[in-house]
């Protein structure tokens, strides 16, 4: 059967091979002599009907023509068998195991196998060859499959056991490690069981507390909770310990077993078990009791400061910042900002290390007559401390706080050699926590601590809303008032001046307003003091005058005939800045008014104890041939003397005695003599005298009585446009007889 | 610490293992009786099981010797099974007796036994790891004692990538190996269809679910999008045994709804 060789050779050497590359070597190693040449099947035939009975019904790692060619060896080696000179049934054994060997290992491939030899061998050689190979091969067959079976039993059990050791090593080698771990960790880890029973604790864990693992093992974690556990610890403990976390980190303080303090930094970790309940907890604890001292160490320096020891700046705006936050709808906080009365002049007299030894006495002071549980005492800048009332009971305990802190600083110093007594101011403001923030606190302290310094130091000042709010609105008209200016925002009203005589109009004062955007118009009292003190009365008074003579100067080219005096008042800056002279020049050459026409009002201090240059400016505007009248006289400090040297023309009475005389069935005795007086002694002088602020009838009726010559006041007629004024000069010209 | 991609755990004899009741579809003895239990009880369902599973096995041989044919000498066969008849290293050696073959699987006993059958084959060795960590299976020192990731490598993920649920994100564990790899590489898949399934076949699968590995089937267009941007070879998914058959004479189709595909990295 050269073919079969051949074809098993083909195999060889494709590399195609059977399932563990044995197989190919069965047929090749006993290669058959011959075949003699017979009737029935050959070995392809019949290994075509073998392949076609058994493939599918074991899996073998075979092409279908693989599986042919390999069984035509196996058949080829049947048939030479079945008709060899001497029989050999053991041939049928060797195809039965090389059937197994080709893992044909189901039953059904047996079965096959048999029913195929059994129709394909009938009729070749001998009768009883046949049934003496197919059972050789049903033994051979069984006996492999048996080895076979028994070997991959073998196998997979070894595996098994194999597997399963090495899970064992791995296992053992993990927890060893683990073991190595606990043991020799530097921090130390302590185990918990769920209810918080200790369950173990390594080495480490004993030395930093102190116990021994026995000893641990009778405590829970409970017996752990210490005075200075942060807020909310146990709770995420028990979180934990619930399975809704996995983990927390915290610091958190021990007490040793012989009650020294151990600060630590915590990992506490849960486990679960293979269900995912939880198990254990498991605590790395490191000891940071000597970070923990330096930062604390450190935050104290970075909270105090290091002069009096007292909580610094920082300090008390964390703690103020902490009671505001945490302030209940009803809590309220205060604050005394005190600051040393004159503290810059004895350091600077006495040296800094003087003054440095007072402020220490003055802390110490304070210190021990205020500091206690709710009222911080700190020090929040160089001669200023505060005083933090964290749950005050009204504005009363404040001030009495405020008091008590004044008699501290006031107690008598020993500084070098001399006993020296301080004083100092206190600003206190107190209020509803929920209402108010830190930073508005301290500013609305700032302010009130400035009130007390205003009003003559050495007192508390309580802080009052409605001051505050008018400061705050002064000081933004006083911001406002350049921009105005600018603007356009002022205007000139002018109030009659009447002869009393004959009640003609025979003058008019000129009065500024300030027609504001927001707070509409505003008199003369609200912002004339306020330009006066920064400085923008020159121009605003300069724009007055140039307006007023405008204003006189139309009047007097549309009723010539009429002798108008214009009275415009001058305030101190401007009468002391040299320039006003010429500039009053200039108006009145600007606008062609008559120097008679312009009377300038000035205020009895800028006139009296005037020397030197505003005295000669006096002088010079008197030269002009304006006329001059001193306002509000009788208010100040008047030297009559000197009146008598000064180039002025007019005095105006001061309101306040003119009152007097207003009561319409007995006036003023005193007043009355007053004004009498006073009007005499200007005729003496040959001055004239205006009344300001006339209300009523009787009024004008007595100081015509008393000699006065010129009235001013709503009796005849508020302060209006100039328009007004035009009616009256209007109907003083058709009736030149009294019109008012 | 490098950690293991599997934990040290009991090798459990006590339960079925998808391997060993692989193996016994196959008509091997590498199993334990709650094994064969199990798969008598499948097998009662449906009877083709064994059937099916030799259909996959011959797919995975013609894969392999079609890589093979394009000249790829390098495999790597991710949750290889306990070895049977027609391993993959028999099938590439057979070809090139220099091929390299890296086994890959997370069952104890598969790796145990690969081990022993693997002892002094000196072009094939096995490594325990979860497939599902693409990167810890690559890093591994002795599967790059094999691999050239310069060279085309056959990668093969066959009747295993059904055992992924969507949660493991199938196509990022695919992606995470098909990047890894030269252009020319080919991965072999055959995964269990979701189209046709007949009553019997649902019952298996409902067994599968049951137990600790269950059956995620997937059509062949959610399989076709497991493979990213790697392009699918002739015919595409198909049924098993559609796939490229050897021989005219190939066993005919059976109702397996089992698909399989090759694809290549450009
Ligand atoms: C059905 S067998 C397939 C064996 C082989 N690939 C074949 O097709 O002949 C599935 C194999 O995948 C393995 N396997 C399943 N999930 C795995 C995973 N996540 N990682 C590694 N191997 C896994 C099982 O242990 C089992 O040996």
């Amino acid at each position: 059967m050269p073919d079969v060789t051949s074809q098993v050779r083909a195999r060889q050497e494709s590399g195609s091979a059977g399932p563990d590359g044995e197989v190919a070597t069965v047929p090749a190693a006993q290669p058959e002599p011959a075949v003699r040449a017979a009737p029935g099947p050959t070995p392809e035939r019949l290994a075509r009907a073998w392949a076609r009975a058994i493939a599918g019904t074991s899996f073998v790692s075979m092409t279908p023509a693989e599986l042919r060619s390999y069984l035509t060896g196996l058949a080829a080696r049947l048939l030479s068998a079945a008709t060899a000179d001497t029989f050999e049934a053991s041939v049928g054994f060797e195809v039965g195991v090389a059937l197994v060997k080709a893992h044909f290992t189901q039953p059904a491939s047996l079965d096959h196998t048999l029913r195929v030899l059994t129709e394909q061998l009938s009729d070749v050689g001998e009768c009883t060859r046949a049934p003496a190979l197919q059972s050789a091969l049903a033994a051979g067959y069984a006996h492999a499959l048996r080895e076979r079976t028994l070997a991959e039993q073998e196998e997979i059990r070894a595996a098994a056991m194999l597997a399963r050791s090495e899970a064992e090593a791995a296992r053992w080698a993990s927890e060893a490690r683990f073991q190595a771990v606990f043991a020799g960790a530097v921090i130390g880890i302590a185990i918990a069981d769920i209810e918080g029973k200790i369950v173990d604790v390594n080495q480490t864990t004993c030395d930093m507390l102190g116990y021994t693992v026995d000893e641990f093992r009778q405590l829970t974690v409970d017996e752990f909770i210490h005075p200075e556990d942060a807020p909310g610890i146990w709770d995420a403990y028990r979180a934990l310990t619930r399975g809704e976390r996995e983990h927390f980190r915290l610091e958190k303080p021990y007490y040793r077993k012989d009650g020294q303090i151990v600060w630590t930094d915590l990992a506490v970790s849960l486990i679960r078990d293979q269900d995912g309940q939880p198990r254990y907890v498991v605590t790395m604890v490191e000891d940071i009791t000597e970070r923990h001292h330096l930062q604390t160490r450190l935050r104290h320096q970075a909270l105090h400061d290091p002069l009096t020891q007292l909580p610094n700046r920082t300090l008390f705006f964390e703690r103020l910042g902490q009671i505001l936050d945490d302030a209940d709808d009803d809590a309220r906080v205060g604050v005394c900002y005190l600051d040393v009365d004159g503290f810059k002049m004895i350091n600077d007299t006495l040296g800094h290390d003087m003054g440095d030894y007072l402020l220490l006495a003055v802390a110490r002071q304070l210190h021990s007559s205020i500091s206690g549980p709710g009222q911080l005492v700190a020090r929040t800048g160089g001669d200023e401390f505060v005083v933090l009332v964290e749950r005050s009971a009204g504005p009363d305990q404040l001030v009495e706080i405020a008091e008590a802190a004044l008699a501290a600083v006031r107690a008598p110093v020993q500084l070098g050699g001399h006993e020296i007594t301080v004083s100092a101011s206190v600003g206190v403001v107190e209020r509803a926590a929920h209402t108010t923030s830190a930073t508005e606190l301290m500013k609305a302290a700032d302010t009130t601590l400035h009130w007390a310094k205003r009003d003559g130091k050495n007192r508390w000042a309580l802080f009052d809303a409605d001051r505050h709010a008018r400061e705050v609105t002064k000081f933004e008209l006083s911001a406002g008032l350049p921009a105005a200016l600018e603007r356009g925002e002022f205007l000139v009203e002018y109030q009659p001046l009447v002869r009393l005589e004959d009640e003609t109009v025979m003058g008019v004062e000129a009065l500024v307003r300030w027609r504001h955007p927001k707070l509409g118009l505003l008199g003369p009292d609200r912002f004339i003091e306020l330009s006066e003190e920064t400085g923008l009365i020159v121009p605003l008074g300069q724009w007055v005058l140039g307006e007023a003579c405008r204003q006189a100067a139309a009047w007097r080219q549309q009723y010539p005939d009429i002798d108008l005096v214009t009275s415009v008042n001058l305030a101190v800056r401007q009468v002391q800045d040299p320039s006003i002279v010429a500039e009053v020049s200039a108006i009145l050459e600007q606008t062609g008014l008559d120097p008679g026409s312009l009377q300038l009002e000035l205020t009895e201090s800028a006139v009296m104890g005037t020397s030197g240059r505003p005295l000669e400016t006096l002088h010079a505007l008197a030269r002009l041939g304006v006329k001059i009248a001193i306002d509000d006289f009788g208010t100040g400090y008047s030297n009559l003397a000197y009146l008598r040297s000064l180039p002025v023309h007019s005095l105006k009475l001061a309101g306040s005695f003119v009152a007097g005389l207003r009561p319409p069935d007995c006036p003023d005795p005193v007043d009355k003599e007053i004004v009498a007086t006073l009007i005499k002694l200007a005729h003496t002088l040959h001055l004239t005298v205006t009344a300001e602020g006339v209300e009523t009838r009787e009024q004008a009726a007595r100081l015509r009585t008393l000699g006065c010559d010129t009235a001013q006041g709503w009796h005849y007629a508020m302060p209006g446009p100039p328009e007004h004024v035009l009616a009256l000069l209007e109907s003083s010209v058709c009736q030149p007889s009294p019109a008012i | 610490m490098e950690r293991p991609t599997w934990a040290p755990e009991d090798v459990n004899v006590e339960r079925p293992s998808v391997a060993r009741v692989y193996d016994y579809y196959l008509g091997g003895s590498h199993n334990f009786a709650v094994d064969r239990e199990f798969a008598e009880q499948v097998m009662q369902a449906m009877p083709d099981a064994p059937a099916a599973a030799q259909e996959n096995r011959a797919f995975l041989r013609r894969a392999v010797r079609y890589l093979c044919g394009l000249g790829i000498r390098q495999f790597i066969d991710l949750g290889s099974g306990i070895p049977t008849v027609g391993n993959v290293h028999e099938v590439a050696q057979s070809t090139d007796p220099t091929a390299e073959v890296v086994y890959v699987d997370i069952d104890p006993v598969a790796y145990a036994h690969s081990r022993a059958i693997l002892a002094n084959n000196p072009h094939a060795t096995v490594i325990r790891a979860d497939l599902r960590q693409p990167a810890g299976v690559l890093a591994d020192p002795k599967l790059r004692e094999h691999i050239d990731f310069d060279q085309p490598v056959g990668l093969l993920l066959v009747a295993v990538l059904h055992f992924v649920p969507d949660s493991d994100r199938p196509a990022d564990i695919v992606a995470g190996y098909s990047g890894a790899i030269a252009p020319g590489s080919h991965l072999v898949v055959s995964h269990m269809g979701a189209e046709g399934l007949d009553s019997s076949q649902d019952q298996a699968l409902g067994l599968y679910k049951r137990s600790s590995t269950p059956i995620v089937p997937r059509t062949a267009d959610e399989l076709s999008s497991l493979f990213g941007d790697l392009t699918l070879v002739e015919p595409g998914v198909v049924r098993l045994s559609e796939w490229r058959p050897e021989s005219p004479d190939e066993p005919a189709a059976r109702e397996n709804p089992a698909l399989a595909a090759v694809a290549r990295r450009d």
